[in-house]
């Protein structure tokens, strides 16, 4: 019992003050990635041809990137030889479409959050069922992250439930493969409306490394309407808890801090 | 003895030197290995060459370890339509081998107990199939048969495939009596995402990063079981630093997860202060990771031929910080852990595996040295830095929760110990190393002892020096059925206690 309590000092206080407080992230973090298309050469698509899950595609405006395929690995970075694709350590990537996730220029914009009914319903209390569909246990454990004293996501009074039908959405992980198709289906049809539903990760918005293979279906969206896409490989636990902030509209109106402050070279 | 082709971990062969065994021949040696203290690692069907796909016959190859000498026994054989008789019975730790290659390939395997779908997907080889399934049909996932339990007040419980946490899928079928678990069978497959199929013909750009999501929590056990197969095929050799601070991430990789085990079981029985310290814990040792590679998880770090990423004096220093710091408060939740009645209570006698049966099933890691086998690829088949320093193998006895728990606690000791000793002596080469192009018609063995246990990847290249098949072996594979066996006449409500005391992949088995 003492040791216990004298653990508990010791131990101290572990729970970080984001969102009032900005994270604090390893400097070799791949977050947001900026393009500048001004330093591309002519005829160069060492990127577009780098990048092992297609995310990058270049037309007569420039580059596109689609942060809902990138792995945010260095395939990229390291073939060009301009540096015209930069990782900076910004982890604020969540969209409310699958178009907004595609970067051509600076930063995409802050994530939109419900409207009306849906926002009243959920800002204070989101409880969510987690679906894992072929998901390789990264997504999963970042998730899981959530939950522990670092983040303690039940201050925000969001929160992962057992059943669906207690749930108020879902948050799948996974690229959906075709032995969870059903699964999914079920589990999405036995939450009870209004319901929302998130995509975790690169896999569940697009297939990740794994789209286009015969035994998946290339994302979440392939099954259930999805109203928040979190990108990563797998997402920060920061970006995922900035997603769902700014989803329920938690974040505050003073929290617009220039984005790419923290630009870093790599 | 059989012919064999005996190879040390992380070498290549050319192919026309493994052993063709007749097919008698074969089933004696893969039957024999047990009595001749031998594990088998892995036994698969290679696909058949890319013009013919619907081949008549289909090669099996098996790699049997040897972990006295440290030698890798490889050999093959051909299996005909007639299929082989199954070497199951004899041999328990085929059995889910036998069923994997039975749904890959067709292959026709008789008088297997329990020839049952693995993943729940067509035959890979159009025309054959082990169950006579009409051509192009999907069985469907979980529809199969169960063993079944009959009698007056027996019961069944099935759990899943979604389950109640933040968890991968999988379908848990319990044969009970009241509280009393009979039988528990695992059906699994829903994570099947037809990696293995993918890798051939590589390497291509995703390759390592199928690797690195083979199973995402083992991100560098499996990119360094990948990156020590492209480099025994090119004939690379990684460099002495690469080697370091691959061991360091490896270990790294080893403490996050041990760590995060510790808090997930104390948080089955209740005892929170540990279960609350140890989930932070866990995130500093992924932390610490990040520091090397910006990814939690060791994305983009481990590249053939060496690290993506190097380190200077300031990081090391920041990283041995860090470490003492975890050091010291593990070191206190692990202490309140073992100090609790109450918890020792739950752990002690729960789930237990008795040796003899954790050896006829082959089990690895952690779950197979907490029954006494001492295995452990780190010390009986070193590769990379651990040829040069030595780690400890850290056994227990009872093959209870509270030995797995032991186990894994002892290898927090010595991982910390170990990844400090290599910062502090880093060898002062580069970090990578270019990897020259595969070589033809050859064979390649790579194993890495990951947080799970043992990894083995077996690769084979075809005329262009491309992969003509590419297997992987998790240590989950080989640890399901141990799972299984733990719950044997325990009560169902410590079901929970024992699959985190195995924490096993789904994903890794399913690929």
């Amino acid at each position: 019992m003492w040791k216990i309590l004298l653990s508990r000092l010791t131990q101290g206080h572990r729970t970080v003050a984001y969102p009032d407080e900005p994270p604090s992230l390893p400097p070799r973090f791949r977050g947001h990635p900026t393009i500048d298309s001004t330093r591309c050469p002519e005829d160069c698509r060492q990127c577009v041809d780098s990048c092992p899950t297609d995310a990058i595609t270049k037309d007569e405006r420039g580059l596109a990137l689609d942060l809902g395929r990138c792995l945010f690995c260095t395939d990229c970075t390291d073939s060009c030889p301009e540096g015209a694709i930069r990782f900076t350590t910004e982890h604020r990537m969540a969209a409310r479409t699958r178009h907004d996730l595609v970067v051509r220029s600076g930063m995409i914009d802050r994530v939109r959050a419900l409207d009306g009914k849906m926002l009243r319903l959920f800002r204070r209390s989101l409880k969510l069922r987690q679906v894992s569909a072929g998901g390789c246990n990264g997504c999963e454990a970042d998730v899981n992250v959530l939950g522990t004293i670092v983040f303690d996501l039940g201050r925000f009074g969001i929160q992962m439930v057992a059943s669906p039908r207690h749930a108020d959405g879902l948050l799948v992980t996974g690229p959906v493969t075709e032995n969870m198709k059903l699964a999914l289906k079920k589990t999405y049809d036995a939450v009870p409306p209004p319901k929302i539903v998130i995509a975790v990760g690169a896999c569940a918005i697009s297939g990740g490394p794994h789209a286009g293979h015969d035994e998946v279906h290339d994302g979440a969206a392939s099954v259930v309407p999805v109203d928040l896409f979190i990108p990563g490989c797998p997402p920060h636990p920061f970006t995922i808890l900035d997603g769902l902030l700014g989803l329920l509209d938690r974040l505050g109106p003073d929290r617009t801090a220039p984005r790419g402050a923290q630009l870093t070279e790599r | 003895m059989t012919e064999v082709l005996a190879i040390p971990n992380g070498h290549a062969v050319a192919r026309a030197d493994l052993p063709r065994l007749a097919l008698d021949a074969f089933r004696a040696l893969v039957i024999g290995a047990a009595a001749h203290r031998r594990r088998v690692s892995a036994l698969f069907g290679v696909p058949p060459a890319s013009g013919a796909p619907d081949a008549a016959s289909i090669e099996l190859i098996v790699v049997l370890a040897d972990d006295d000498t440290g030698l890798l026994e490889c050999a093959s054989t051909v299996v005909g339509e007639d299929g082989l008789a199954s070497m199951t019975p004899d041999c328990p730790e085929v059995h889910l081998f036998e069923r994997e290659m039975a749904e890959q390939w067709g292959i026709r395997l008789q008088g297997h107990p329990w020839l049952k779908p693995v993943r729940f997907h067509p035959s890979h080889r159009p025309g054959h199939d082990a169950w006579d399934r009409p051509a192009g049909t999907w069985p469907v996932v979980g529809v199969t048969d169960f063993f079944r339990l009959e009698g007056e007040e027996v019961h069944e419980v099935a759990v899943g495939p979604v389950h109640a946490g933040v968890i991968e899928p999988g379908h848990f079928r319990f044969q009970c009596h009241g509280e009393q678990v009979f039988h528990l069978e695992i059906s699994l497959g829903y994570q099947h995402r037809g990696v293995e199929r993918k890798l051939v013909g590589g390497p291509g750009k995703r390759t390592i990063h199928h690797m690195e999501t083979l199973a995402g929590d083992t991100t560098v056990g499996h990119a360094t079981a990948y990156s020590q197969i492209v480099e025994a095929l090119s004939g690379t050799r990684a460099t002495p630093r690469a080697c370091a601070l691959r061991g360091v991430a490896l270990e790294l990789e080893r403490l996050a997860n041990h760590t995060g085990d510790l808090g997930a079981l104390a948080g089955d029985v209740g005892f929170l202060p540990t279960a609350s310290y140890c989930g932070r814990l866990r995130g500093d040792f992924l932390n610490a990771t990040a520091l090397l590679c910006g990814s939690r998880f060791g994305r983009g770090l481990i590249r053939p031929g060496g690290v993506a990423f190097d380190v200077d004096d300031g990081l090391v220093a920041q990283l041995q910080n860090r470490l003492s710091a975890a050091e010291h408060d593990v070191t206190d939740a692990a202490q309140l852990l073992w100090g609790s009645s109450t918890v020792m209570a739950r752990f002690e006698d729960t789930g237990r595996v008795a040796p003899e049966t954790a050896l006829a099933l082959g089990l690895v890691g952690p779950a197979a040295r907490a029954c006494g086998l001492r295995r452990d690829v780190r010390k009986t088949h070193p590769s990379g830095v651990y040829r040069m320093v030595h780690i400890p193998t850290s056994m227990a006895e009872s093959g209870d929760v509270f030995a797995r728990a032991y186990v894994r606690w002892l290898e927090i000791e010595r991982s910390i110990d170990y990844v400090r000793t290599q910062l502090g002596e880093l060898p002062r080469t580069s970090p990578r190393r270019e990897p020259a192009a595969l070589r033809p018609e050859m064979l390649a063995v790579s194993l890495v002892e990951g947080w799970r246990g043992e990894i083995c990847h077996v690769a084979t290249t075809d005329e262009a020096g491309r992969f003509r098949s590419y297997k992987v072996v998790d240590p989950s594979f080989h640890n399901w059925t141990g799972l299984a066996m733990s719950l044997r006449d325990q009560q169902i409500s410590d079901f929970p206690l024992c699959n985190k005391s195995f924490n096993l992949s789904y994903c890794g088995h399913d690929l």
